[in-house]
């Protein structure tokens, strides 16, 4: 029982991560209908820019973390001017093939800089782990537990309630009515990018604090596709939800299954759920149907 | 206030859909763009509103003028904040969205954010109906209770001119004499200028002040509209009125020869 607590609570830590990056594959696919393929490297990058500006510059976490956030939303919209803007209007499949491309070359790009060495994260989070009840968890899965429970808050009213965030959803339902409203659909496109990169290198950051940094970190974002497809890819509240149930289930099946299948069942358990989920339910959990009236 | 000189417009290039389109609104009144399928109507509303970018299509000659202000070539946010708003045809409501964030939508490009309560009350006033569905899911509700989302969504931005297209369609006759009569509401209390386009000539007229034909992308016939009212062609052809039964086509031949004198 002890050790299903304690896998349960790394899951759930591990899987908050996935919803945030999660979230956003999921605002790019809401508002232009395109995977953004490259969320793995914009994740990667951000991390590396974090990591660079505590050890390098010696910076403290805080205002590292603040500056990467800076840095990747400012990433994010030079991509979708440079990269995506003149892709609107074209077919979407065009849209995809350019994040793959993009994908290719941010990875590219990370390896110039970086090299390809793992690298560890310096100790942003004390080492002793905490007890709860019967569970010993590390301390930095709590905090990331925190962190991104706080920013999905942030994010939810955000949607609900900013003037930004509705023209956001409404551009998502019905570009063209958007226009009419006098909402630029340029400026959410851009926020979307910016925030969708911002959400990457939050995800990075906590990820690189438990697993190290290297530019496998970047596999996360092929990851998270299942996790996206499983809540459904319009759907926020799906990115979350799918989110926790990968990395429950995960945690889960590698503490126990590992030992008797010989390793790596973690990798494939997430792509096993999936298929069985849109097998059952193809709009995903919490997929946006068409809305008819009867 | 709205003038519209000799307007051409053009899809991709090579679809001329106006040629040499004018027209004008006035202040404060209510002005009716009337004609059949594929005239150029719609077309007519988004090279105003500015929503013929994202369609391909490009005003390609002649002049739209707002106040003294070209309208040619403007992004449509710029057109919204100006103060014109065109409700869209087929109602377009952000179906996932409820009724008060559709309105939240519709002032998108205003300012002054604290005053929005009183702005939403305004809608209220004219569609009490929304009020009880504020927080409903737009997608849900009826087509009567869409048309009436989409013009208060359009009231949300206070725009001067007001650009309404079809809002019949769709509905039941009942509910269609029941918008028509706010729109022209709106007109009155508002004061907000509107140009409306409809295929239902009749309720059309029943509110506007002065109206315009349109045929194959130009004006054929415009004027006060009682004068339309008593045009024989008008009758015949857009009120469905028929004097001594059923005329043969020669006599439609009759009407066709005329367009091209016009």
């Amino acid at each position: 029982m002890d050790m299903f607590l304690q896998l349960l609570v790394i899951g759930l830590a591990v899987g908050s991560i996935y919803a945030l990056v999660a979230l956003g594959f999921v605002l790019i696919y809401k508002s232009s209908d395109a995977i953004n393929f490259a969320q793995g490297e914009f994740l990667l990058v951000g991390t590396y820019v974090c990591l660079t500006l505590i050890t390098a510059y010696n910076i403290p976490f805080l205002p590292a973390l603040l500056l990467t956030l800076l840095f990747s939303a400012l990433l994010g919209l030079v991509v979708e001017r440079m990269v995506l803007r003149p892709f609107i209007g074209e077919p979407v499949i065009s849209m995809i093939m350019a994040t793959i491309g993009l994908s290719s070359f941010m990875a590219g790009c990370v390896h110039l800089f970086w090299g390809t060495d793992t690298q560890v994260f310096p100790k942003v989070f004390p080492d002793t782990p905490v007890q709860i009840g019967p569970v010993v968890v590390a301390q930095v899965y709590l905090w990331s537990l925190l962190t991104v429970l706080a920013l999905l808050a942030v994010f939810t009213l955000f949607f609900k309630y900013s003037k930004m965030g509705i023209a956001m959803r409404a551009t998502a339902d019905d570009q063209q009515a958007a226009l009419s409203m006098g909402i630029s659909v340029k400026k959410v496109f851009a926020a979307t990018w910016a925030i969708s990169a911002i959400v990457s290198a939050v995800g990075g950051v906590l990820l690189g604090n438990i697993n190290g940094v290297n530019s496998s970190l970047a596999a996360i974002g092929l990851k998270v596709l299942p996790v996206a497809l499983l809540g459904g890819l319009d759907s926020v509240p799906g990115a979350i939800v799918g989110g926790f149930i990968i990395g429950i289930l995960e945690s889960l099946a590698g503490g126990y299954l590992d030992q008797y299948l010989g390793g790596g069942v973690k990798e494939v358990v997430p792509f096993v759920v999936l298929v069985l989920i849109l097998m059952l339910k193809p709009y995903g959990l919490f997929g946006k149907r068409e809305i008819e009236r009867v | 206030m709205l003038t519209l000189n000799n307007v051409e417009v053009m899809y991709d290039k090579v679809i001329l859909v106006l040629k040499g389109m004018s027209m004008q609104v006035p202040q404060g009144r209510i002005v009716a763009l009337l004609g059949s399928n594929g005239a150029g109507k719609t077309t007519t509303l988004k090279a105003v509103s500015g929503l013929l970018k994202s369609e391909n299509g490009q005003v390609t000659d002649g002049a739209i003028m707002f106040e003294g202000q070209s309208l040619v070539g403007k992004e449509a946010e710029e057109i919204v904040k100006s103060g014109i708003f065109q409700v869209m045809e087929g109602r377009r409501v952000f179906e996932h969205l409820s009724v008060e964030e559709n309105l939240l939508a519709g002032a998108h490009t205003r300012k002054n954010r604290s005053s929005l309560k009183e702005e939403i009350e305004r809608v209220y006033h004219f569609f009490p109906k929304l009020k009880m569905l504020r927080s409903r899911t737009a997608g849900y509700l009826s087509g009567g209770e869409q048309q009436m989302l989409a013009i208060g969504r359009g009231l949300m931005a206070a725009p001067r001119l007001m650009l309404l297209d079809e809002p019949s369609l769709g509905l039941a006759p009942r509910l269609v004499k029941e918008i028509f009569d706010i729109i022209k509401q709106i007109n009155q209390e508002a004061g907000t200028t509107i140009l409306v386009v409809e295929q239902n000539a009749n309720v059309a007229l029943s509110i506007a002040d002065y109206g315009y034909i349109m045929e194959n992308g130009r004006i054929v016939l415009e004027g006060e509209v009682e004068a339309l009212k008593s045009n024989q062609d008008v009758q015949e052809f857009y009120l469905g009125m028929k004097e001594g039964g059923r005329r043969s086509f020669r006599d439609v031949k009759h009407y066709k020869r005329r367009k091209r004198w016009l």
